[in-house]
């Protein structure tokens, strides 16, 4: 079981996507594991052959936990059956007597959207009837190219019902239609994912409400031992955005909706930039120790609908193209809010953005999440009274804040840091 | 387009992005970013979804125009008798 951030100390394994035989290479994701904050997929540390599953689905394990067993020694026998390709349907249904969810895993439902499949129309063959990886190559072997063409073996499902299955990761093919001639409707889709729900607590697993009230307790503890190791310094500066807010409007008025950037967008790609001037706020305290992360891993504190708050990481968010942040920023919120996030971006932030966007205050003073080293707040972006040139104007304003630890940098970097943020805001079409 | 029809495309669209808020509580004039607790990609995602749906443009300059659903429902048939 690996620890999906410094507050974790166990996990629900939920579901399996490999088994026993197959052959698995280090990164790919092997299982999904439950935590207080969301559905997690895990990826695999070693390459070689699945040899046995040690944890049912369903259980509650520590952090440390060995999850499976896994044969490095190559084995050319299996690794030819996996090849061919005769795998999938002369699998053992290994899972009988298993109560397992017939979920869809999320890279499955990834790779059908990419390549347009319904899943809805790929007959499965993983436990519980479940449209596997392999099911879904083969479907695509058949029809390569052309999008599916209705037939009798189609679920019929309304457009929209097909958004939200997708969204909710139900499977068509498992949902019963209620609506004109027996067709998904949109409300047939939510009814499906309630009674996953309901069938998820009652094996055991978290509701929605038991898992508000552990993220609570973690959120505490975490920020307790914060505030207790951490020597925290604050430091904040108020910037002009009149030029951002400029260069934005004036971008987005020539782009249709989707392509739009929000000033979240460009207040993050600054923050992580502004890593480059100060790069000694990018890392770990370890047992005292600081260590100094390569690569830029911003987190974004994200809000819950219900409550509760995650912060997962914008990969090489200081190399990321503003368009391409902004549509990873989009996918973490829908991702974070329907509760799946992948191990590596609960994990691994270098340091993390706290934003409160539009509804919020001026400023916000954050807790640092260790092991991290610093957290950067940004209030809500408004109009306010500022002096130019020795004269009064109004512009469009917003205070950032830096927290930082003091056993690894001093107020001085943290001030280059925010002046670093300052400077690039004033020339966003450089960001 | 109804401007029944238009207000049941906008809640439509409302319920697709916040679908944990309570619409049927939703007043007609109550600013619908403050009481469903929409942030900026929230937002941008029904701007997104309505300008789908009814085929119009949708410029920044005219967010202000969405802010309730009376005002989204006028703005929205407005565009559409003005095509």
């Amino acid at each position: 079981m690996p620890s999906l951030g410094a507050d974790m100390e166990s996990g629900v394994l939920l579901e399996w996507l490999v088994h026993p035989g197959d052959r698995v290479r280090k990164g790919d994701i092997v299982a999904v594991v439950d935590t207080a904050k969301a559905a997690v997929e895990v990826e695999c540390f070693d390459t070689g052959v699945i040899e046995r599953l040690l944890v049912e689905p369903g259980t509650r394990v520590p952090v440390g936990t060995a999850l499976a067993m896994i044969a490095t020694v190559p084995d050319p026998a299996l690794h030819q059956a996996r090849v061919t390709g005769a795998g999938p349907a002369g699998e053992p249904a290994q899972a009988a007597g298993r109560t397992a969810v017939p979920v869809t895993s999320p890279l499955v439902r990834q790779l059908a959207a990419e390549r347009h499949i319904d899943l809805g129309s790929v007959p499965g063959t993983g436990p519980g009837g479940r449209v596997t990886r392999a099911d879904l190559q083969a479907a695509a072997r058949v029809v390569p190219e052309a999008p599916p063409v209705p037939d009798g073996a189609r679920v019929r499902a309304s457009p929209l019902a097909r958004r939200l299955a997708t969204e909710l990761g139900v499977d068509l093919g498992t949902v019963a239609g209620h609506g004109p001639g027996d067709t998904v409707d949109a409300e047939d889709v939510r009814r499906a994912a309630a009674e996953r729900l309901d069938r998820r607590s009652t094996a055991g697993l978290p509701s929605t409400a038991d898992r508000a009230s552990a993220m609570r307790t973690q959120i505490a503890s975490l920020m307790a031992r914060s505030k207790r190791e951490i020597p925290h310094y604050y430091l904040t500066e108020t910037v002009d955005l009149a030029a951002a807010m400029t260069w934005l409007r004036a971008r987005n008025r020539e782009l249709p909706v989707p392509g739009r950037l929000v000033p979240a967008a460009l207040l993050l790609k600054a923050a992580a930039l502004a890593i480059r001037a100060v790069p000694d706020l990018n890392g770990f305290v370890v047992d005292g120790q600081f260590t100094r992360a390569e690569a830029v891993h911003l987190g974004v504190a994200i809000s819950l609908r219900g409550g509760g708050l995650v912060a997962p990481a914008i990969h090489d968010a200081d190399r990321l193209a503003l368009t391409e942040l902004m549509a990873k920023l989009k996918d973490l919120v829908l991702r974070t809010r329907a509760g799946r996030l992948r191990r590596a971006e609960l994990s691994d932030p270098t340091i993390t953005v706290s934003n409160l966007g539009e509804q919020g205050v001026e400023s916000i003073l954050g807790v640092i999440y260790p092991p991290q080293v610093a957290l950067v707040g940004f209030g809500t972006v408004s109009d306010r009274p500022w002096a130019i040139d020795g004269l009064l104007g109004v512009r469009p304003l917003v205070t950032v804040s830096l927290a930082a630890d003091h056993r690894v940098t001093d107020g001085a970097s943290g001030a280059r840091y925010l002046l670093a943020i300052r400077q690039l805001l004033q020339r966003p079409e450089e960001l | 387009m109804k401007p029944e029809d238009m207000d049941r495309l906008i809640r439509t669209a409302l319920r697709e992005v916040a679908p944990d808020a309570d619409l049927a509580q939703l007043g007609a004039d109550a600013d619908l970013r403050e009481a469903l607790g929409l942030d900026s990609l929230d937002f941008l995602r029904v701007v997104e979804l309505l300008s789908q749906r009814t085929g119009h443009r949708i410029d920044e300059e005219d967010y202000p125009r969405l802010a309730t659903i009376t005002s989204a429902t006028t703005f929205l048939s407005d565009r559409a008798a003005v095509r």
